[in-house]
């Protein structure tokens, strides 16, 4: 880091006093709420919306919008962190973690190492399967107290806080546990496998 | 898979230090800065870098700039719209000047691109420096030589908003096959010949290629912009997976 030449003339603005220990490096902070998608946001259609778990090729699990929203539901105050550099701190999501989702199909572990996760649209992301359990992830249907927005990725995104946001995806429709690691849109398109903002894994190889 | 990825070791993607050659004000607002970047891998028409600047007390920022020239150019162009608080945009299209450096890396971004072997028809939406990465499909259109039948619908503020319009208008008239169709949102000159709205649904029927023709879409701009247009264009017809975004941000709210 202190190899980097100076910038003659660049002042910047960005420190942020007692914050700064929950901003990773390379991130600054935003009051608003920035949008990356690689495509159209994909109309609303709860009356066909369906999530699914999948097991490989076998399905395990699968919910309708009316039975989703009847398990458990849980609420989750977090900082988030986009690869594009921006960080939010104190958001408040609800929705149903991926515990539950397993719990109520009747699973005490995820059945596999890694998970794929499946989007309307096609797009895809991969997380291993240890990244979403613990509390650490959740089905998230609603933001700030509202009806998840189609921009942000309503009616339901996954939600990994702890993973730059890109894993955070939009849309989803299936998660799919497997024995591999296989990646994702994002990764292979260049992006980090794993995707820690600690660690300032944002491309291949960081 | 993964055992058949970590056989090739991941290309790293370093940072470099670009020198700064030469300056161009584009608009009273936005400014084209052509670099020379020692080492630079070579890029494909649509991606962008990250820019990283750096203070005299080790204070960095970080943003994403698109390319705007083509694979095929000597030197990487970016093109930067100065925002009145805008901590890096007011730097890079500000105090910086030809023989200054600062660090960027890349190319990033594999899906939001061109290549003339993809062929068209092409349809390009650009909204205000959303223009950037689609000129450097454009260019490389024209470097290439292609004759792939290319739509631009281009929305700014006022004439005077308007990137590259001397170099768009010269592209337009070689008959290649490039058609350039400008809006503007918030003047229309006297003697002006193109449209004076923002883009709607009409627009983007009338200007772009059917939905049957299955033209390959790519759409950039400020976030609400994006929004819009790549909505409207999936409800003409389009099919989603044809339709490419790069949101600039920011959210508008
Ligand atoms: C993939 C990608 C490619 C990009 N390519 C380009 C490019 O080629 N040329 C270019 O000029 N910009 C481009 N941008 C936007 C760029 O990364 C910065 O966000 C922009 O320059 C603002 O940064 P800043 O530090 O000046 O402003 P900040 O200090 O971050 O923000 C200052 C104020 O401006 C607002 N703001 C932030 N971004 C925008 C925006 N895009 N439009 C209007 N208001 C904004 C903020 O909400 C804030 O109020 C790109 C963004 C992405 C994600």
């Amino acid at each position: 880091m202190s190899q980097s030449p100076i910038s003659r003339g660049f002042r910047g603005r960005g420190r942020s006093g007692d914050t700064v220990t929950r901003v990773p490096p390379g991130q600054r902070l935003v009051t608003d709420f920035p949008v990356l998608s690689a495509g159209p946001t994909p109309p609303v259609d709860l009356a066909n919306w369906r999530f699914a778990i999948d097991d490989g090729d076998s399905p395990v699990g699968d919910w309708t919008w009316g039975q989703f929203n009847a398990l458990p539901q849980t609420d989750l105050t977090v900082d988030i962190h986009c690869v594009t550099t921006w960080s939010k701190l104190d958001t408040s999501w609800r929705g149903v973690t991926i515990d539950a989702l397993l719990e109520a199909a009747g699973l005490s572990e995820p059945p596999g190492p890694f998970a794929l996760i499946h989007c309307d649209g096609g797009y895809t992301t991969n997380v291993p399967s240890e990244d979403l359990v613990d509390g650490k992830a959740m089905i998230a249907t609603q933001f700030d107290g509202e009806t998840l927005d189609p921009e942000h990725g309503g009616p339901a995104r996954l939600l990994v806080p702890h993973l730059y946001f890109w894993k955070s995806a939009k849309w989803v429709q299936r998660i799919q546990f497997l024995d591999s690691e296989v990646p994702g849109f994002w990764e292979e398109n260049g992006y980090h496998i794993y995707g820690d903002p600690w660690r300032e894994q944002r491309y291949d190889g960081d | 898979m993964r055992e058949t990825k970590s056989l090739s070791a991941p290309r790293r993607l370093q940072w470099m230090t670009a020198t700064v050659r030469n300056v161009i004000d584009e608009t009273p607002r936005v400014r084209s800065l052509v670099l020379d970047i020692p080492g630079w891998p070579g890029h494909r028409a649509g991606q962008h870098v990250d820019v990283r600047l750096t203070s005299e007390d080790g204070y960095q920022a970080q943003r994403s700039y698109s390319i705007a020239s083509p694979p095929e150019a000597p030197k990487l162009m970016l093109t930067v719209e100065r925002l009145a608080d805008g901590e890096v945009s007011s730097y890079l299209a500000g105090d910086l000047r030809a023989g200054d450096t600062f660090e960027l890396r890349g190319p990033v971004g594999g899906y939001f691109v061109w290549t003339a072997a993809l062929g068209g028809p092409l349809f390009l939406v650009g909204g205000g420096s959303g223009i950037v990465p689609l000129m450097a499909m454009l260019r490389h259109r024209a470097a290439a030589a292609s004759e792939a039948p290319a739509t631009l619908l281009y929305s700014s503020r006022t004439q005077a908003d308007i990137i590259y319009h001397a170099e768009l208008e010269q592209l337009a008239g070689k008959g290649d096959g490039f058609r350039l169709v400008h809006t503007l949102t918030r003047d229309r000159p006297p003697g002006w010949g193109g449209l004076a709205r923002r883009v709607d649904r009409a627009m983007l029927e009338e200007t772009g290629f059917a939905p049957a023709e299955t033209p390959r879409i790519f759409v950039c701009g400020p976030t609400p912009f994006v929004e819009t247009a790549a909505t409207q264009l999936r409800d003409i017809g389009h099919a989603a997976h044809l339709i490419k975004t790069e949101r600039f941000g920011p959210s508008g709210r």
